[in-house]
Formats: structure tokens, C-alpha cells, sequence
């Protein structure tokens, strides 16, 4: 896979939309076969994943209550936790189905370009089906002729997490 | 219709069972409607939430939309979130600050205290049209304790200070915490639902016996991050100095309860551990002994190093463990129920401080937690096993023949017995399961009996 990404003296990274659909269908197709440490090797060591309230998409985890606010180190600790039989709310894991569209690549510097995308993400567990519909706002930086994400943010459209009661899996 | 009793609670036997159908009948949720949520006082919301005059919160409590507003008086205030008119709803967002409400569908408006200040072709009206009478409805009760706001539906109930009892003790160390002496829910509101009846979220807010098994991925996390720290050990990670004051489980009067406890997580204020972050030890150990010089050695080491799974009967919960949730729900059927939790903070913390609490919140906490998704897990479980049929009772006698500990089930049976004397009409004064627990000073206010 290759990126397009060009970074020559500072100029701004120029990357074609293809090769971030790439990545991010990529990475769905990991989350959905639950494929967790994979996906995890996706994410830079300064990396983080958070999960905004239904309440405020646009919160600030440093200044509001938000549903997921993970470093890397603690996102290891997430992986770890759905990897063990004892994450109960995903053992067994749900089946889960991620479309991922409207994918825009909405800027870019000389190292890191952002992407935004839609999602729904359908979750099957126990006799329920419960959908998670938001956007998704990415920082992604390129590594080996594709990328690695530094920031991924999960806004949901919901107005409450009703009736999913959790996000137990990985948005 | 009931043939079996509601509980059968023989202490002398060592007995204390719960008939399944209080949460899977649809007669018992009828009743609850009226016998619990007609005439408690219910959790509002909390005063620093309205910071302004016009400033105003949506709100469904026992299951009726309401909302709560700042007056240009200055006075808080609650109101059915209907029209007097023809019954549209009035209040149509969760928050913001306004100087009129204004029904959109015949356009009467009403200030912020609730007076029908405008509508349209008044003339319309007969000679005796009183815009005194057609003003908004306000909820018949509404009172506050430090902070904490609760309205009652019936005008008849005791006073919010006499209904509290002992918890007021636990209220005050909860608001104590801000040595600036205002305590402020962040903001940001986390809203879900669980599959299950509304009373399983009291018990499991207060039920120190499952939290290993249910949630020793979140203790693997702790173990992991903080190495060699004293996981499980009483003292919680202040290193030499057990929790003082720590009192198992304990009836707090009038169906209220209380895990007083200590665990191996950090607390902001004000108990260190390496999730905090080693940046935050000397801060953290500063804000403990400032609490210390504040209020002595007694009360200050209990905010710090003391944590608080406190109920507010019947469906009020703060627990103030790795940070301070404060957390209500209300049942929509007998299987299911809506949650709204809030995060509460000392004013006085901002930038990197406040970052470190709203962080740690959220190793535990909440539906994107490490644990509540597994407690949300085990609610729904248990209410799809009441459908199996075959056994018609819960098993809650844990520890009745002891001083109740933090994992004995004490707490939930104080719960029980208020709920079952409201839906059975049988006041009691006693929630204990004899001479043996712990009893907080009847009468006596915090503020009095400390230091």
C-alpha cells in the first residue's frame, strides 16, 4: 500500500483519499474480526483515543466529563482487558460491522495530515442490535508506506448511549 | 395480583430474601410511580449547575420531565415542564440561560420565576382570566442540601434535612472536599440505559462483594500501572497510615446506605497512587494535609483517605472513589431504566489538577470505563435470569449476623426495608439488622460532631 504522502523541506503532506480509505477500511476490518493487538500496533506511543459525551460531540476531555479518554498506555490496558475472558460485557465478543464513509481528508502540515469520516457501527450481542452512528476525526502520520494514527476521536450522533447502555467495545 | 410478600427479612433467622417479582412486574412499577417516587425527595440536579440568573436545566425525574431554573430573584426553582395552557412542553433544551420561556405552540410566555408575563390576544379571554392562575407549575417541594438539589411531589413530605438523616454526614465529607467551600459538577453528562430494573443499580452501586469478581479487569489495570503499590491493602496507598474512620456498610436512616471503605485507587483529593501520575504526589499530598490543617486530623484524613459509596434512598447515588460521580436513574418499565451521571469537582481545581481527575474518573467510571460496562453486563444479566423462572428469590442476607462489612450486603437490605415499607404501607424507624452495626449519631448533624 502506498500513501502518496510526499514531505519534501516542510512542504504540507499531500496524500490522496484513496490510500486514507485504505487505512481506515483497513483498520475497521481489524476491530470487526477482532484482531486487537494489530489494531493497536496501528497507533503511535503518544497516541490518543477518545470518545466524546452525547452530550457535547466537541468536548474537551481535559475540561469535560467524556465517555473515553485513553493514552497509549492506557489503551493497552483496553486491548488487554477485551483480550481476557473477563471483560464480561464483550465475552463472548459481540459481532460487530463498521461502514465507514464520507472520508475527507480535511487538512494536512509537513507530518501529520487530519481525516474525517462517518461511521455506523453496528453491534449484535445477546439477542440486540445496537447501532453507534457519529464521525470520526483522525490525526494520522505516515509510516511505512501508509500511516499510523496519533489521535482518533469518536463523536456520536446519538443523543444517549440508549438503549446500547455502553460502549464496551472499541468504537 | 401479589400473593407472596415483597421481602421476607428475618434477621433472628438469618434470613433476608427478595421476591424477584419487585423487578419484573408491571403492577409493582405502577405502584413505585405513587408509594416511592410520589413522595420522596428526588435528586434534581445541583446547584452550581445553574450559575447565573435565567440559567436552566432539563430534567426527568421520577419519570416526569421537569426543570429547575435561576431566577432574576436569585432563587432556584422547579417547575413541570408543561404548558398551563394546553400542555405543550416549555422548557425544549437540556440547558441554557434564558430571561423568558416561551411555548412555541400558542406563544405564551413566562419569566424565569414562572409568571405568565405574555400571550397573545389576551382580549380572547373572558372578564376572570387570572394570569396568576395560568402561571407555570411549580413542583410542590424543593430543597437543597450544600449544594445538592431535591424536589418532592407531595407538599406534605418531611423536610428535606430531617429526610437525609445520617446521610448528611457523608453529604458534608463529600462537600467538604473544596477548601474554597464550593463543590461544581463539571461539565459534561454521561446518559445510557441499562436492560434491567432500576432497583438492581441500587444494589450494585453499594455491592462491595462483586467488585473483584465483576471487575478484576479494572484491578489487573491498577496491579499493572501501579506495580508493587499496595493493591487491596487497607491503607490505600498512603503508605504507613490506615484509613481512619472507615466503617463497613452502615444504614444511614430512612433507607439511605453507605460503603465507608479504602481501595488501592487514587483518590484527586486525596489519596496518591501512580495513576494519578508521579507529577501529581507532592500536589496531591499538599491537598491532604491543607484538608488536615482545615478540619483536623479526624475529619480531614476521612475526605482524603476514605472512600464513599453513598445512597441517597431511592435513587440518588454519589460515589466518591477514584473521582466523584453523582448518579441517578429512573425506570422506564420493570426491565429497563435511563442513567444520568455527572462529574463532581472542587471548584477551585482547574487546568492540569482537573485534568487528573476527569482522567481518573474514567478508568473506572462510566459507560466507556473499565468497569461499568461489566456492571451494565451483570444488570442485564441478572433481569434476563428473573425470566428463567425457577427460583422466585434473591438472596441478600450477607453479613446479618455481623457488623456489616463493605462487602456484606447491609447496605442493600437498609434499601429493601424503606422500599418495603413505602409499598406496603408499614413505616418503620429502624433499617438496621440489630444491636451489632454500626449507627451514625441519630440527631446529631456532621458539622457538629466534627472536629
Amino acid at each position: 500500500m502506498t500513501t502518496g504522502a510526499q514531505s519534501d523541506t516542510g512542504a504540507a503532506l499531500r496524500v490522496s483519499r484513496e490510500a486514507v480509505e485504505d487505512f481506515l477500511f483497513h483498520e475497521a476490518e481489524l476491530l470487526d474480526e477482532w484482531r486487537l493487538d494489530d489494531w493497536l500496533a496501528l497507533f503511535t506511543d503518544d497516541a490518543t483515543y477518545v470518545v466524546p459525551g452525547t452530550d457535547n460531540p466537541n468536548g474537551d476531555p481535559t475540561q469535560a466529563l467524556v465517555l473515553i479518554d485513553d493514552d497509549r498506555e492506557r489503551l493497552y490496558w483496553r486491548v488487554e482487558r477485551l483480550k481476557s475472558r473477563h471483560a464480561h460485557r464483550e465475552y463472548p465478543w459481540s459481532r460487530t460491522r463498521r461502514l465507514i464513509s464520507n472520508v475527507r481528508v480535511t487538512g494536512a502540515t509537513a507530518d501529520a495530515i487530519t481525516v474525517r469520516a462517518s461511521f455506523i457501527v453496528y453491534r449484535f450481542r445477546n439477542g440486540n442490535a445496537d447501532p453507534f452512528i457519529g464521525q470520526y476525526r483522525y490525526t494520522l502520520v505516515p509510516a511505512d508506506g501508509s500511516f499510523k494514527i496519533k489521535a482518533r476521536r469518536a463523536e456520536l450522533d446519538l443523543e444517549t448511549l440508549s438503549p446500547n447502555g455502553a460502549v464496551s467495545m472499541i468504537l | 395480583m401479589q400473593t407472596q410478600p415483597y421481602v421476607i427479612d428475618e434477621p433472628a433467622n438469618s434470613i433476608f430474601r427478595v421476591n424477584r417479582e419487585t423487578m419484573t412486574a408491571d403492577e409493582v412499577l405502577g405502584r413505585e410511580w405513587d408509594a416511592v417516587f410520589g413522595h420522596n425527595w428526588l435528586y434534581i440536579g445541583h446547584e452550581s449547575e445553574l450559575a447565573q440568573p435565567g440559567e436552566y436545566r432539563r430534567r426527568t425525574v421520577g419519570g416526569r420531565p421537569l426543570f429547575f431554573v435561576r431566577g432574576r430573584d436569585d432563587e432556584v426553582r422547579a417547575f413541570h415542564n408543561t404548558c398551563p395552557h394546553r400542555g405543550a412542553v416549555i422548557c425544549r433544551q437540556d440547558e441554557g440561560v434564558t430571561n423568558v420561556f416561551q411555548c412555541f405552540y400558542h406563544a405564551w410566555s413566562f419569566d424565569t420565576q414562572g409568571a405568565l408575563v405574555g400571550l397573545p390576544d389576551e382580549e380572547g379571554y373572558g372578564p376572570n382570566f387570572d394570569r396568576a392562575e395560568r402561571a407555570l407549575k411549580p413542583v410542590a417541594r424543593l430543597a437543597q442540601y450544600r449544594g445538592f438539589c431535591f424536589i418532592n411531589f407531595d407538599a406534605e413530605a418531611v423536610d428535606l434535612v430531617t429526610y437525609l438523616a445520617g446521610a448528611r454526614e457523608y453529604l458534608d465529607l463529600v462537600a467538604d472536599q473544596s477548601l474554597a467551600g464550593r463543590m461544581t459538577i463539571v461539565r459534561g453528562v454521561q446518559r445510557y440505559s441499562m436492560r434491567a430494573n432500576w432497583k438492581l443499580l441500587v444494589e450494585n452501586s453499594l455491592d462491595g462483594y462483586h467488585a473483584l469478581p465483576t471487575h478484576q479487569t479494572y484491578f489487573n489495570y491498577l496491579d499493572g500501572v501501579n506495580g508493587h503499590a499496595p493493591a487491596g491493602s487497607a491503607n490505600g496507598g498512603v503508605p504507613g497510615m490506615p484509613a481512619v474512620g472507615a466503617r463497613g456498610g452502615v444504614s444511614l436512616g430512612n433507607g439511605h446506605a453507605v460503603v465507608d471503605g479504602s481501595a488501592p485507587w487514587g483518590r484527586p483529593v486525596a489519596r496518591w497512587a501512580p495513576t494519578l501520575g508521579a507529577d501529581a504526589r507532592e500536589e496531591t499530598e499538599q491537598i491532604r494535609a491543607d484538608l488536615i490543617a482545615r478540619y483536623g486530623e479526624e475529619w480531614g484524613r476521612r475526605i482524603a483517605e476514605t472512600d464513599r459509596n453513598l445512597l441517597i434512598y431511592p435513587n440518588l447515588i454519589i460515589n466518591d472513589i477514584m473521582a466523584i460521580t453523582v448518579r441517578t436513574f429512573t425506570p422506564v418499565r420493570p426491565d429497563y431504566m435511563e442513567v444520568t451521571a455527572w462529574e463532581l469537582a472542587p471548584a477551585e481545581e482547574s487546568g492540569p489538577r482537573l485534568a487528573r481527575r476527569l482522567r481518573n474518573f474514567l478508568e473506572f467510571l462510566g459507560p466507556g470505563g473499565f468497569a461499568t460496562p461489566d456492571d451494565v453486563e451483570a444488570l442485564e444479566s441478572c433481569q434476563l435470569g428473573f425470566s428463567a423462572g425457577g427460583v422466585q428469590w434473591n438472596d441478600l442476607s450477607r453479613g446479618i449476623n455481623r457488623r456489616a462489612r463493605g462487602n456484606d450486603e447491609l447496605q442493600m437490605r437498609a434499601f429493601w426495608r424503606q422500599w418495603n415499607a413505602q409499598m406496603t404501607g408499614t413505616p418503620r424507624n429502624d433499617w438496621s439488622d440489630g444491636a451489632g452495626d454500626y449507627r451514625p449519631a441519630a440527631a446529631a448533624s456532621a458539622k457538629d460532631s466534627r472536629p
